[in-house]
């Protein structure tokens, strides 16, 4: 194919389904009550049961016709930088559908749940020897909760120490909810400044860095889509101040296989298994947030843990330097079920050629780019590369006005506006699921929207036109949302 | 997004690194964001401020401001205690785009140091900086 995929076609209106079917309207029947009748309590009932009465057939159409106005990675390309949004072999579905996972109830007690315990207590191993860490919890729920969770245990690590710490250093390209985990933790974030480089440099950390500081988070790579090469260095000047270094594994997929975190630096660090492990996350989740550790951090794990008791597994609570439960079962097990899967289907080769693909095909969008695009840092970049509008300013064009041309093309369109410290940031991060084609018609589709600014800015300005909406008030919706149905 | 020769830039107000303004009121000070600044960050939706009676110093943050692309920091120019904030931002922060000089203003302070005012920008240098970045 050598054209853009976007295009118009016949798309199906569908009304809320409130404003469907008639009243009687069922789909399905029931067989004669063959028992007494037994009403509930009426303190558990209402009069009025607000739902619609509507046939099968409704109801499939509806949603049917919803899935049509959808756009995942199922359709087409989905560059959204920093979310890894790659394609998920369906292989990995297909397992997590096994009926001994799905049907599994948490409730189950261990000796019921042998396959699945096993399962979590494998894949916190494998987790453990990618990033090069010694422990795992598989608890956290996503990866802000993980990066909370590396919060408590960076506090419980001091306390045990008896000592109490006030902040946290956190570089202008880590990701915007790490201040907000140190927050919520009760440290002060401390914000340091990248180099001109865009990476950090050992002296901004050297002079932050004190004995009142509990540690840093970095995020390798950065948001700017660019490799830490002092964090080796800047590691050592925090250890040697007491402090701890948290790595923020939002990234991961630049690095899997290639670099072990634990290696360089890092104490603690949070996995993204829905973005780097395989799991759709388009819609917002489930997500999964494993937190990885060095030995000595290893005691304050949250509780349960897997552990394993001869030749069986077992959920321990026995941990009494634990920082707790963070909800009330393990975490989102489909998504371990589909990482686990997808581990084990790629094998070690395969999990760092992934990467190294991810890494190339940023470069190649990155090269074939730039110069249509303004490059925000000209240096190789790991898994994504960030542009900004400054090319098309003097066309009045903004970032958001190409994002928005690019769904006309048959594209998702990338992130924009972030990082913050690029002024009308572009971010793209391919992924390595995009074949060279792919990349090539995104690529050409980016060149002919650069010069429809320069030659039809109007076409920009009014876009999307291609799509069943048109360019959202966001302001409005931002400003006055409406959230009843 | 407006050139460097649209902007709003008076004279009657000084001006901080992080492009907030502040303007000398009798006893009092009023702060604000700069044209530069509202014009970067796009249409304000939410506007985040203090308590009044809360204190600040020069350079702490606060409040934050929120547009459709992102949210900023608000670093107090100079140092002082907070007397009033503009409510009517909360119904309307379409104000601090429409006028960031006037009705869009964002607190009024007592100033800790009224010598302070003198160490931020006048129009000239302000205007000199904003063609470094641009």
């Amino acid at each position: 194919m050598k054209e853009a995929p976007g295009i118009t076609g016949l798309i199906l209106n569908e009304p809320l389904l409130w404003e469907k079917g008639k009243k009687g309207r069922r789909g399905f029947s029931l067989p004669r009550r063959d028992v007494d009748f037994c009403p509930l309590d009426e303190n558990l009932t209402s009069k009025t049961l607000d739902f619609p009465d509507l046939s099968e057939v409704d109801v499939i159409r509806h949603y049917t016709r919803l899935s049509q106005w959808n756009f995942g990675v199922d359709t087409g390309m989905y560059p959204l930088g920093s979310c890894t949004m790659k394609y998920n072999p369906k292989i990995n579905e297909k397992q997590a559908r096994l009926q001994g996972f799905a049907g599994a109830h948490p409730l189950l007690p261990h000796t019921l749940s042998q396959g699945a315990l096993k399962l979590m207590f494998e894949l916190e191993r494998l987790l453990a020897e990618i990033t090069g860490m010694d422990a795992v919890s598989l608890q956290p729920a996503a990866g802000a909760q993980g990066e909370l969770t590396g919060m408590l245990l960076i506090h419980a690590f001091h306390k045990s120490k008896g000592i109490r710490r006030s902040k946290i250093i956190i570089p202008d390209t880590a990701h915007g909810t790490n201040p907000s985990s140190a927050a919520l933790c009760g440290y002060r974030p401390v914000h340091v400044k990248s180099n001109e480089q865009g990476v950090l440099s050992v002296e901004a950390i050297a002079e932050v860095m004190n004995e009142d500081t509990a540690g840093i988070m970095v995020t390798n790579p950065n948001t700017l889509g660019l490799f830490e090469k002092n964090l080796k260095e800047i590691a050592e000047i925090v250890h040697s101040k007491g402090g701890l270094v948290y790595g923020d594994g939002a990234n991961m997929n630049a690095i899997m296989g290639m670099v072990q975190m634990g290696q360089i630096g890092a104490d603690i660090m949070h996995l993204n298994l829905h973005k780097t492990f395989s799991t759709p996350h388009g819609g917002g989740g489930p997500g999964s947030g494993p937190v990885c550790v060095k030995k000595h951090l290893e005691p304050f794990l949250p509780v349960p843990r897997v552990a394993q008791e001869s030749d069986r597994y077992v959920l321990s609570e026995d941990f009494p330097e634990s920082i707790g439960r963070l909800h009330a079962f393990f975490g989102n097990f489909g998504v371990m079920v589909k990482a686990y899967s997808y581990i084990q289907s790629m094998g070690p080769d395969n999990l760092k050629k992934a990467s190294q693909l991810a890494v190339l095909n940023a470069n190649y969008i990155q090269e074939m780019l730039k110069g249509t695009l303004h490059l925000a840092y000209d240096r190789p970049c790991m898994h994504e590369c960030v542009f900004s509008d400054k090319l098309q300013q003097p066309h009045k064009v903004m970032t958001l006005d190409m994002a928005k041309r690019l769904m006309d093309y048959g594209f998702h369109p990338p992130t924009v506006y972030f990082p913050l410290i690029v002024n009308g940031a572009i971010m793209i991060e391919p992924t390595e699921t995009e074949s060279k084609e792919d990349l090539d018609l995104f690529i050409e589709a980016c060149k002919a929207i650069s010069n429809e600014a320069q030659q039809t800015p109007q076409l920009l300005l009014e876009a999307p036109q291609k799509c069943k909406v048109r360019r959202m008030d966001e302001t409005a919706a931002a400003r006055r949302p409406c959230l009843a149905g | 997004m407006k050139e460097i020769g649209e902007l709003q830039l008076p004279d009657d107000v000084r001006y901080a690194e992080d492009h907030e303004w502040a303007r000398s009121e009798g006893e009092n000070t009023r702060i604000g964001i700069s044209d530069y600044a509202q014009d970067q960050l796009g249409d304000i939706v939410y506007v985040e401020f203090p308590q009044v009676g809360d204190t600040f110093n020069k350079g702490e943050e606060f409040g934050t401001v929120e547009s459709v692309k992102a949210v900023a920091e608000l670093y107090m120019p100079i140092g002082g205690e907070i007397l009033a904030v503009n409510t009517a931002l909360e119904e309307s922060p379409e104000l601090v785009n429409k006028s960031p000089y006037g009705d869009g203003w964002l607190i009024e302070v007592k100033p800790a140091d009224s010598a302070e005012l003198d160490t931020l920008m006048t129009r000239d240098v302000y205007l000199e900086t904003l063609k470094g970045i641009k």
